[in-house]
């Protein structure tokens, strides 16, 4: 699937839930379903800083693709961490490079991506721009 | 007389409203309370007719505003009881008054190996600007720290402050543990030794009416919108033997007497430490807000404070998992909690979709977090316009979110 076709089946989700309890229930859900982060990336230098959550991201790329893996110590961070990385990794740069994640917005919850909201998630995704810029670079200068 | 809350809600028309569907319950007020009525209609009453540029034209606007802005100064004056107007410095907020007390003071009186005395407990506005002036001077900083119950641990002053201390910077109330300061024991125990004290009052002014003579304080510093005023605006109030002797903060108009190319001379207090067009309908929206508490019956209001403090610590306490952080004996204005197993991020948020408004984070006081080895807390804090009725709302609230966890 695209990325855009996996932003439409998470938009689908989260059409059903009519309460706002059940949409941020879920998101709990899957963030405790996500699988933790590997202690030994669980470092300064992956540690994204906000002033009301941390999250974790660590990539590797792999045939062409970036795998991510992330985490976050606020549950409903981490449950938008795993929409994330559903969407975002396992993608080649350009893929990363060609989509936004609007699904956020779609499904209500676009306060968690403003830059006012100091949770660590809006520079979560610039970090994962940019390290799809830098393979990018990468991949042209080979 | 008994305090009518219901009415003195209606001063604050913002309180009656819904947030996310649910009656908002304001229980962030240590960042910053709201304005009554009187406030915002002086201010936009003032911006409609008045305003121009103060102490510089001879047009009739701005010898009102000018008018306006030396008389609030005096209601500041009057309300902390300095003995003069020319101790009391409007600034931008308690951040600037410190600032300019730490660079200022820093500059006339201290040299490379004194030292600075804070305490575990400060805002960070009472940390770093002391740091940056050590840093630039040379000087040692040091802190008193606290016991787990929040309370400052007085027993260590001797230990702590030496024949080196130049000057003590003390918060008035803990912003995260709520805790009450013997602040007029400690000055007068630096003042045995010839030692100024800074207080750092923004929390202090919202609970206690000050009089900085009776405290013997050197420095009081505190902000506007914590107690019920606008933001934008602060007062430094100091004594003027230390204000005569220290050199300005900033440079530019108002604080000047006269400039030439080589050499400027500076004008006398206050305006020698308020550089800059100041922010005198914020000075102006401060004195009504002072007014208006002055028009509240201090000890009724205390009194309530004090239950509603009691009651809401008691009925969260209920709550299993819930841990408290702070609890010294004397206390004003707010818990600081957490619940096991709940990232304040999740719980501030999910509150918020039932109109509940609290603080959550590191609450600017870093070191606080670090005593008790946690990355953030809840802060729930309240104000005279809050009911009881909401206590047992945001109980009924949090209980419901725990079971979501």
């Amino acid at each position: 699937m695209t990325i855009d076709e996996i932003q439409k089946e998470i938009v689908d989700e989260f059409s059903g839930f009519e309460d706002w309890m059940d949409k941020y229930a879920y998101l709990i859900e899957i963030g405790n379903e996500l699988a933790p982060i590997d202690p030994k990336y669980k470092v300064e230098s992956n540690l994204i800083r906000g002033c009301q959550s941390r999250v974790w991201l660590h990539q590797e790329f792999i045939g062409g693709k970036i795998i991510f893996e992330a985490e976050s110590d606020a549950l409903i961070v981490k449950g938008l961490v795993a929409l994330l990385l559903r969407i975002y990794s396992d993608r080649t740069p350009k893929e990363i490079l060609a989509s936004e994640p609007r699904f956020i917005d779609e499904i209500g919850l676009r306060q968690h991506l403003s830059p006012t909201r100091s949770n660590g998630l809006l520079a979560m995704v610039k970090q994962m721009k940019l390290y799809a810029v830098a393979y990018e670079k990468i991949a042209q200068n080979k | 007389m008994s305090l009518d809350i219901s009415a003195i809600r209606k001063e604050f028309p913002i309180l009656d409203q819904k947030i996310n569907g649910k009656p908002l319950i304001y229980f962030d007020n240590a960042a910053t309370a709201q304005r009554p009525l009187q406030v915002i209609e002086k201010m936009d009453e003032f911006s409609l007719l008045t305003n121009a540029n103060i102490h510089r034209a001879t047009h009739t606007l701005a010898n009102k505003t000018t008018e306006a802005f030396e008389s609030a100064r005096e209601t500041v004056r009057n309300y902390v009881n300095a003995q003069e107007v020319a101790e009391v410095i409007f600034t931008h907020g308690t951040t600037e008054s410190i600032n300019l007390v730490a660079f200022s003071f820093g500059e006339a009186f201290i040299n490379q190996g004194d030292e600075v005395v804070v305490t575990e407990m400060e805002h960070h506005a009472n940390i770093v600007p002391w740091q940056m002036m050590c840093q630039r001077r040379g000087a040692i900083l040091k802190a008193i720290p606290f016991a787990d119950n929040g309370e400052l641990c007085t027993d260590q002053f001797d230990s702590i402050v030496t024949d080196k201390t130049k000057i003590i910077a003390i918060t008035h109330v803990s912003n995260t543990l709520g805790t009450v300061n013997p602040i007029a024991a400690i000055i007068s125990k630096a003042h045995e030794r010839n030692i100024p004290v800074l207080i750092d009052g923004a929390q202090g002014v919202p609970h206690f009416r000050i009089d900085v003579q009776a405290l013997d304080c050197d420095f009081y510093a505190f902000s506007g919108h914590k107690i019920y005023g606008p933001t934008g605006i602060g007062v430094l109030y100091g004594k003027r033997k230390w204000l005569d002797q220290m050199p300005p903060f900033m440079g530019g108009g108002e604080m000047i007497d006269r400039v030439t190319l080589s050499r400027t001379t500076y004008n006398q207090l206050p305006y020698k430490f308020e550089a800059g067009t100041p922010n005198y309908v914020g000075a102006i929206g401060l004195a009504s807000a002072i007014q208006f508490v002055q028009n509240l019956d201090h000890q009724e209001l205390t009194i309530y404070e004090n239950q509603f403090l009691t009651a809401a610590t008691l009925k969260l306490k209920q709550i299993e998992g819930l841990k408290i952080y702070g609890e010294a004996p004397q206390k004003a204005g707010v818990v600081s909690f957490n619940i096991d197993g709940i990232h304040p991020f999740d719980l501030g948020t999910l509150l918020d979709q039932l109109g509940i408004a609290v603080r959550t984070g590191r609450l600017c006081a870093d070191p606080v977090m670090d005593h008790f080895g946690v990355e953030n807390m809840v802060r729930a804090s309240f104000s005279f316009y809050n009911t009881f009725d909401e206590i047992d709302v945001f109980y009924k609230a949090l209980i419901r979110l725990k079971a979501m966890f």
